[in-house]
């Protein structure tokens, strides 16, 4: 079986899937990628299904050993300038959103992301750890799921399943990161009624700041106070991924991944489903306003990503030799952007 | 003349582009949460297309569905047209004994508690370790059950500022519940002590200890106890006791 070898573990790098669906009447989040499409992209770059389970990693990437074997990898949701070592010392560069061969002991150090703090790498027949209720996901305060419960450590191996691609490695051309102020469309509810006029008209108006007390649970937002209508407690109800709840402190926290399945302060809003993937892309320092939409329109708006992402990853096309990195990319992204529909994907303009 | 239906007892609130809420009341009610879980088992037993989970809460149903296969507008026609005559709320099975420390480092905030009602740390103590509690719900994290009734005088907000870390067995109320952190996490209520019990373990035929319809009894145990009791949690062989319900 083929395995790979946590040399330095990045981070926060863990195990996740799609999620874990089924379980959150027993309290159980459903947890996952931050980024489905970093993990889409990623997967289809390596021939896997879009759900079969990669590594995420936060801000600094992991450096891996193809322990046995070729293991065919990639990386998408964020830029990163990709080293890779072979076993006799030489050296080579790969771009994000690029399939790549790792032969046998050799390391690829992923280091620094850029543009995102999140990103998603694949490898192909997705990493083998034992699903837990059905889900291979990582669920840190677990802790459970994903390895051992918890983000890698140096020394860690990971099974990979079968299935290695036919073929030469692939591009894709990247979702683009966003610049300046994010726009994060949401639909008011459960619990808009709780704030006053004045409250909804800040939220909706003002630029948050994301703090640095933000993790895949969930991120805390700095700025204006929001005001309720009275207080904020309320029976505990459901909550989804992207809801955003204001406590008594008046300053929103978007829940993410691994957010708690019920809760008692009241959700003024949700993030529209298209856009969590950019959420998840969005670190600390980082300046966030929100726009109302309806939840007919978020609807639409998320089909319509789903189409544009499955026109993405139809667009991929063989890699361009990688003994000139930044050509290669260069050349690639011509090629690709020739033929791929320009949307935004996740990123409203 | 015609059988209820749900949209006669519930209003329907959206919850972004995969989430509709069907709303029963805005209060812990043993009725309310009767018709939450008969709703549950009917839309489990009619197999939506795209409705992906379901999680019941005391006053309402969480629908989650997936956007790219259904809509709110869809799923809430079929939900509110589904009959719902009056049920009956059922009766508690068991009664868990749960074993409890008291104030010092794991009840931070049993002195405001006791403050707060008028009364001395003891009394606060005793009137909370009184009642026999009824699981609710679970949710907030694994294996977290909601208890209630928390008696009257005992009932606080939450904290305006959650704490970002509380310790997995705290035993905390707000409002009308109680509950027991079974895993260390941020939260808003305020802590009256620590248990060493195991609310959830994923290695456990059932992982969550607790289930919607049992008891839950808070029984005060010293220091010396405590520690008892902790050192065969942690070999993995304390057996939480139970009492028949009354």
């Amino acid at each position: 079986m083929t395995t790979i070898e946590v040399v330095e573990p990045g981070l926060q790098t863990t195990v996740q899937d799609r999620g874990r669906f089924g379980y959150q009447a027993l309290g159980v989040p459903v947890s996952g990628v931050l980024d489905f499409e970093a993990m889409r992209l990623a997967n289809a770059l390596v021939g896997n299904g879009g759900d079969a389970a990669v590594l995420e990693m936060r801000m600094v990437g992991p450096s891996l050993k193809a322990a046995e074997g070729t293991v065919r990898m990639a990386l998408a949701g964020s830029e990163a300038k990709l080293t890779i070592t072979l076993a006799d010392g030489a050296t080579r560069t790969v771009p994000a959103h690029q399939a790549f061969d790792l032969p046998a002991d050799a390391v690829v150090k992923i280091g620094p992301l850029k543009g995102s703090v999140t990103a998603c790498l694949a490898v192909s027949g997705g990493v083998d750890v034992p699903p837990l209720f059905g889900s291979r996901a990582t669920y840190l305060r677990g802790p459970f799921g994903g390895h051992e419960g918890r983000a890698l450590r140096a020394g860690d191996r990971l099974a990979i399943g079968e299935g290695a691609p036919a073929g030469p490695p692939l591009a894709v051309e990247p979702i683009p990161a966003p610049a300046g102020d994010t726009v994060l469309r949401v639909v008011l509810g459960p619990q808009a009624d709780w704030f006053t006029d004045k409250g909804i008209a800040t939220f909706l108006e003002e630029p948050y700041v994301i703090d640095g007390a933000t993790d895949r649970m969930g991120m805390r937002l700095n700025g204006p106070e929001i005001e309720h209508v009275g207080g904020y407690n309320l029976v505990s109800d459901g909550i989804a991924t992207g809801a955003i709840q204001v406590p008594g402190s008046r300053l929103p926290i978007l829940l993410l991944a691994d957010h708690q399945t019920t809760g008692g302060y009241p959700k003024i809003a949700n993030v529209i489903s298209a856009d969590l993937p950019l959420a998840g892309r969005l670190g600390p320092g980082g300046v966030v306003r929100f726009e109302a939409v309806s939840v007919a329109d978020a609807e639409v708006i998320r089909r319509d990503a789903e189409a544009a992402l499955a026109r993405r990853i139809g667009a991929m096309a063989p890699a361009q030799t990688a003994a000139e990195p930044s050509l290669a990319a260069l050349s690639g992204e011509n090629l690709i952007s020739g033929v791929v529909d320009a949307t935004n994907v996740g990123h409203p303009s | 003349m015609a059988a209820d239906t749900v949209a006669d007892k519930a209003r329907f609130l959206s919850a972004g582009d995969g989430g509709v809420v069907v709303e029963f009341g805005d209060t812990v009610d043993r009725t309310i949460s009767a018709r939450v879980m008969k709703t549950a088992e009917m839309i489990r037993d009619a197999a939506l297309d795209g409705v992906t989970e379901l999680v019941p809460t005391f006053r309402s149903l969480f629908v989650h569905y997936d956007p790219t296969i259904t809509s709110a507008s869809t799923i809430t026609d079929i939900i509110a047209a589904m009959p719902l005559d009056d049920v009956e709320a059922s009766a508690m099975r068991h009664v868990w004994r749960i074993p409890v420390l008291y104030g010092g480092e794991g009840g931070p905030d049993l002195a405001d508690v006791a403050a707060t009602a008028g009364m001395s740390e003891a009394d606060a103590v005793a009137l909370h370790a009184g009642s026999v509690y009824n699981v609710y719900m679970l949710g907030f994290l694994p294996g977290f059950g909601y208890l209630g009734d928390t008696p009257e005088p005992l009932r606080l907000p939450r904290l305006e500022t959650p704490r970002v870390r509380v310790p997995a067995g705290s035993v905390a109320l707000t409002g009308q519940m109680t509950a027991v952190y079974p895993l260390e996490s941020p939260g808003g209520w305020r802590l009256l002590g620590k248990t060493p019990v195991r609310f959830f373990d994923i290695a456990a035929e059932r992982p969550a200890l607790l289930a919607p319809g049992d008891g839950v009894r808070f029984v005060p145990v010293d220091d010396a106890a405590y520690d008892d009791i902790a050192a065969l949690c942690r070999e993995g062989r304390y057996e939480v006791e139970r009492e028949d319900a009354a």
